[in-house]
């Protein structure tokens, strides 16, 4: 089959594999109609995530048919339409009990790494390094689903393939992020990065009772979104002081929730800039947290940080003399999928949400390069390049 | 907690007094050592180029005393203070590690009581079969060098579970004479608040007589810790999620090897 591997820094190709097989009695095979980019690849494409092999196949987010299912799989068949979660969760551990799944204790095929960086292993990713179990990725005609049960998740009658995609990570994550962030109803919220994690963030915290939704980011189409599909109102940050914007926003008394979408390759100004720049390049930090700096700065006293972009490693500069004495509550951590996308469906299939409009170019799987460098590069008002193998 | 400390005491502790006996006077670690001769002859060139003032002499002297240091291996500082950085020298190998698996205590307890489990999550083991109420036959393909992963070879031998209780308790023996004298405890105790079974393993294993013997076990002491530790994990692995993740046999775009 085709499938598109990470070769190196910001070079993908597409390579001729073997197909997938089942190799654990709890194992489905998945045919791929649609699976997405996510803006947590471009952290492995530039080279921060470590533990990535030349050759691995990557992508997590997507939807596809089951066409073959191992012995203990009962509760699916071939043909069944689904969304495929990007974690992996035993359903049997301790964590899985308490539903925080991307802590489960035994997904991640290859513990050791993770263990060693962070003290204890934590769950398995498809196509996210071998940090994160070594699993090949969803951009290829066919994967290979563990947990098969736990993880796949039927698409209903009546919701399109690219409406379901996107429960995938990108609405999930986003829910999360809003549910973690403790809104209360008619709090000021604030997302940073109106990328697709940042823009369901800004849907789920409407959702969840916000009274004010604010959209920080630099590029003027994705703001447009932002104030378009998501009713936020907007700040530049190229062209605004954030921090001074925020405070007169809410009458001097600052944001109540604030949320980071971007993570560890956070773009800021100025000698913050350089400064980050810098330290990273010479790995002397493998985050540039601009993001989390500001966040910490324009919440109101008591107010709460749901961090949900991606870090990776150490951070530097971090104020936490700002946070502790302003009583910051932080949450975080990678998506619980299957917390979440049974409830997203319906919300879909009600037609509330309807995530379709991140696709913005769908491509074959011979085009991943091409996908990946305009996804990276914010060309041609590009949200997310989705691949379908099937055309 | 009590539990905890006895079982890291070596079964015979005669010997451990005796290995302690026989350590020389050496208390600096390795790494601890070499810093000390490279840093002692830094610091000794610099002072005795500035002889003559009171500051190249005390550093000339200080870096002399370094120099002895790392090369003897002893130090003054470290006597003083108790400190004994050296790493401690072992004849055979015991590792004791600890599990929490989400698993009534009676069900975990069975999983292992019966041998044959063993080998579904023990990477090294073959095969376990139950010759009699208390007598098991192992059989075990081990590489030769673990480090060269030179050609597997296959041990076998006899053992005898001589302390059980239900539920609780299960450590096994082999009988002398075997090829390669090991013993096993594996206690099983509940984690507070309904959080699953605590299993404590303690495995030890001698090597054979002589020098090379020891050789080996010195080399072979970190990587059979770490085995003991995934085989944990697998057993856990097993129980709780009912397999254990892989992703050997997975394709990749890598034409040599295909996962």
């Amino acid at each position: 089959m085709k499938a598109i591997c990470w070769e190196g820094i910001n070079k993908v190709s597409t390579e001729r594999v073997p197909d997938p097989t089942i190799l654990n009695p709890r194992d489905a095979i998945v045919r791929v109609i649609l699976s997405s980019v996510c803006g947590s690849d471009l952290h492995l494409l530039g080279g921060y995530i470590p533990a990535m092999r030349s050759g691995d196949i990557i992508g997590h987010e997507f939807m596809g048919e089951i066409v073959e299912v191992g012995p203990e799989v009962k509760n699916l068949k071939k043909g069944d339409r689904v969304v495929v979660c990007s974690v992996l969760a035993c359903g049997g551990c301790e964590f899985c009990h308490r539903e925080e799944y991307s802590l489960c204790d035994n997904s991640n095929a290859e513990p050791e790494w993770s263990e060693k960086a962070y003290g204890y292993p934590v769950a398995g990713i498809f196509g996210y390094s071998h940090a994160l179990g070594g699993y090949a990725g969803s951009h290829a005609e066919y994967t290979r689903v563990p947990f098969a049960e736990n993880t796949c998740f039927k698409v209903p009658d009546g919701v399109r393939n690219e409406s379901a995609l996107f429960t995938s990570d990108a609405f999930p994550t986003g829910y999360m992020a809003a549910d973690f962030a403790g809104i209360e109803p008619g709090d000021t919220v604030v997302v940073w990065g109106c990328g697709g994690v940042g823009l369901m963030a800004m849907h789920s915290a409407w959702l969840l009772g916000a009274g004010r939704v604010i959209a920080i980011d630099q590029y003027p189409y994705r703001l447009e979104q932002a104030r378009t599909r998501a009713k936020a109102e907007v700040l530049n940050f190229k062209e605004v002081d954030v921090l001074e914007a925020l405070k007169e926003m809410t009458g001097g008394r600052g944001p109540d929730r604030c949320i980071d979408c971007v993570g560890m390759e956070a773009n800021s100004t100025g000698i913050e800039k350089v400064y980050d720049y810098a330290k990273q390049y010479a790995r002397l930090q493998n985050d540039r947290p601009a993001v989390l700096r500001q966040a910490i700065m324009a919440c109101r006293k008591g107010g709460t940080l749901s961090i949900i972009g991606v870090y990776g490693g150490f951070i530097d500069k971090f104020p936490m003399g700002a946070a502790m004495n302003k009583g910051l509550t932080f949450r975080m951590g990678q998506q619980f999928g299957q917390r979440y996308i049974p409830k997203l469906l319906d919300i879909v299939a009600r037609g509330e949400v309807d995530p379709a409009y991140l696709l913005t170019h769908k491509l074959s799987l011979d085009q991943g390069q091409e996908g990946y460098m305009m996804f990276k590069e914010k060309a041609n008002n590009n949200m997310r390049s989705v691949f379908a193998p099937a055309g | 907690m009590a539990n905890a400390l006895k079982t890291l005491v070596p079964p015979n502790s005669n010997k451990s007094v005796r290995q302690r006996q026989a350590k020389d006077f050496t208390n600096v670690g390795t790494t601890g050592r070499v810093l000390s001769v490279l840093g002692g002859a830094a610091l000794t060139y610099y002072g005795w180029s500035r002889k003559q003032s009171p500051l190249g002499k005390s550093l000339t002297t200080a870096g002399g005393y370094l120099v002895l240091r790392g090369a003897s291996g002893f130090c003054l500082v470290n006597k003083a203070l108790h400190l004994d950085t050296a790493p401690p020298k072992t004849e055979g190998f015991e590792v004791t590690s600890s599990v929490t698996i989400l698993k009534p205590r009676q069900e975990v307890y069975q999983f292992w009581r019966q041998l044959e489990n063993l080998p579904r999550f023990m990477q090294y083991l073959e095969d376990v079969k139950q010759t009699g109420p208390r007598r098991s036959h192992w059989v075990a393909k081990i590489p030769k060098n673990i480090i060269y992963k030179e050609k597997l070879s296959t041990i076998e031998w006899e053992a005898e579970i001589d302390r059980e209780k239900e539920n609780s308790l299960i450590a096994w023996r082999s009988l002398p004479n075997s090829e390669v004298e090991n013993s096993g405890e594996v206690r099983f105790t509940d984690a507070p608040s309904n959080r699953g079974t605590v299993v404590q393993a303690t495995i030890s294993y001698q090597p054979p007589a002589g020098a090379a013997g020891k050789l080996a076990a010195k080399f072979l002491n970190p990587a059979f810790k770490e085995l003991v530790k995934q085989d944990l994990r697998r057993f856990k692995r097993l129980l709780e999620a009912g397999e254990i993740p892989t992703i050997i046999g997975q394709p990749s775009g890598r034409k040599e090897e295909n996962y």
